[in-house]
């Protein structure tokens, strides 16, 4: 697997790699570490400005100010009922904060964004709908062949006709990645995606997710409760509590990353934990 | 997926003798009950009699004239009937304002039995084809209005929200979550109806009418023909299983992705 770089891209786009062997077993390669000059920058800047979110009397996000450059992979930790899925909901523009600015890429978000995608904790794909229908549910232009490339993609190419009931939970959640990426979209915001998975298929998920993530270069946003997923993958790592952003750390790590067999890794992690 | 079992032949044959098993019985004593005396012809005639008597109206044309008249009816009713109760469960599935108004009204009229309006129908259609049509739409709209209704107010709202976040519009959303995820609420209400639609029909051609298969049968009444009686009456029983039949295979094509509704290897829907 150690092909050179510049055979990895054309005009920019990722090459889509063959699925080697079975499918049940995929996960399409690791990344290929690049200079970060030669990586492509898809990505849009997120700035949270003053932002504030109440439930009746009950306020969840207070005055939050956060800036996540273009590209980034951000990982937000907290306890359930931090915030952070709230968080989520209002970068995607599904929910309106109750005070502040929040922007993508220069634009503020006063709806629902194109250019935003979000990955839900559960896959949601359309029971009634093939795979590949339901990854190119906007029926946007040829919406069949850059859907088949994003299946490709995330190695579930040979999946493309099946009914998501047949899928197991980690495939369903491939798909609704590649549904997510097929628009290319400048943030990607990741819900708790793996929080249902065992744990060999979240392992294989984050290398995916890893992959595609470092090919595409566009900026994400993982909330999750797993402090060592969010070393194993962020390039930075912010605890939420009460409302607020108490830690906020970079994670400097090689790609791809080691996961458990880094020490260093290790000791971030329990950094992490005595803040959350 | 599609796996397909090598299911054994003598298996599925064994199924299927199985279920027929008890009817064909039924019929052999019954006919063995009737050449011995036990039961009256007058009463209830052999099955031998009744497969003469289906011999006869067939060949005269009678039996294929009224099914055929019947059948018509019961399809007119269900058309009307059934759409109106359709197309107001969706409205009211997906509109607030369409189902303060109605849904009040539609959950106090579906108590009522229909057919208690019979003298009514008569008083204002006189004994003619509208009166029979009539009462078969006021029977087959309501299971498909509950239904539907029913349907478009449980669909996953998690599926929704993912619809609106990948920026699906207004029509694209009715037509590839709302529509096809009440789809088996609906087809459920639409297998009530043809229940309904075929009881209204009996009764109402039995009570007036000049044609049709409940004619047929009140006719033969007053002939003392109980053996065409007991036609009619199988007529009904053929009929409704075909209906049945056909909705069966319309969820088996339209619920294709539901895994209850999964095709087995025989090619007849499962369940």
């Amino acid at each position: 697997m150690s092909e050179p770089a510049s055979h990895l891209r054309v005009r920019g786009r990722p090459l889509l790699r063959e699925v080697p062997g079975p499918t049940e077993r995929t996960v399409v390669s690791e990344l290929i570490p690049r200079k970060q000059e030669e990586r492509p920058v898809n990505g849009k800047t997120v700035l949270l400005d003053g932002l504030s979110k109440s439930f009746a009397s009950r306020r969840v996000l207070s005055r939050l100010n956060l800036e996540i450059p273009a590209g980034q992979l951000l990982a937000i930790v907290g306890r359930s009922g931090c915030g952070k899925s709230t968080l989520l909901r209002l970068i995607a523009g599904l929910d309106r904060p109750s005070s502040g600015v929040i922007s993508v890429g220069g634009a503020e978000v006063k709806s629902l964004q194109s250019n935003v995608r979000l990955l839900f904790q559960d896959a949601r794909l359309l029971p009634w709908h093939r795979v590949i229908s339901n990854v190119g549910i906007a029926r946007t232009k040829n919406w069949r062949d850059s859907a088949a490339a994003a299946l490709a993609d995330v190695g579930l190419a040979d999946r493309a006709n099946d009914w998501p009931a047949v899928l197991s939970g980690g495939q369903a959640q491939r798909v609704a990645l590649a549904r997510a990426l097929v628009s290319r979209p400048g943030v990607l915001l990741l819900d708790e995606p793996f929080g249902a998975l065992d744990a060999l298929t979240r392992m294989e998920m984050h290398r995916l997710l890893e992959r595609i993530w470092y090919e595409h270069g566009f900026t994400t946003v993982l909330i999750t409760h797993d402090v060592a997923e969010a070393v194993a993958l962020a390039d930075r790592v912010i605890v939420l509590r009460d409302g607020g952003i108490a830690l906020d750390m970079p994670i400097d790590l090689p790609r791809p990353r080691r996961g458990a067999a880094d020490t260093a890794a290790v000791s971030l992690q329990a950094r992490i934990l005595d803040e959350v | 997926m599609a796996t397909r079992l090598p299911q054994p032949r003598s298996a599925a044959a064994l199924t299927f003798l199985a279920s027929w098993a008890l009817p064909l019985g039924l019929l052999v004593i019954w006919e063995i009950a009737s050449r011995s005396g036990l039961l009256s012809m007058r009463l209830l005639p052999a099955p031998s009699a009744v497969a003469a008597a289906f011999l006869e109206s067939v060949r005269n044309g009678t039996l294929l004239t009224n099914a055929a008249i019947s059948t018509e009816r019961a399809l007119k009713g269900l058309i009307i009937g059934g759409g109106i109760g359709f197309a107001l469960g969706i409205l009211a599935g997906i509109s607030r304002l369409v189902e303060v108004v109605f849904d009040t009204s539609m959950q106090m009229l579906r108590n009522v039995p229909h057919l208690a309006i019979i003298p009514l129908v008569i008083l204002w259609f006189g004994i003619g084809e509208e009166a029979k049509i009539f009462l078969v739409a006021i029977g087959t709209a309501f299971p498909l209005y509950l239904n539907t209704f029913h349907g478009i107010r449980t669909i996953d709202v998690r599926l929704i929200e993912m619809a609106r976040v990948y920026g699906l519009g207004r029509l694209a959303l009715f037509w590839r979550v709302i529509l096809p995820g009440a789809l088996p609420s609906i087809l459920v209400g639409l297998r009530f109806s043809l229940g309904i639609m075929w009881l209204t029909l009996i009764v109402a051609e039995t009570i007036s009418s000049t044609s049709g298969i409940g004619y047929m049968t009140m006719n033969a009444r007053e002939f003392l023909q109980t053996d065409v009686v007991v036609l009619g009456v199988i007529v009904y029983a053929l009929l409704g299983k075909a209906a049945d039949t056909i909705t069966r295979l319309i969820e088996a094509r339209a619920l294709a992705w539901h895994p209850a509704y999964r095709m087995n290897p025989t090619g007849e829907a499962i369940s």
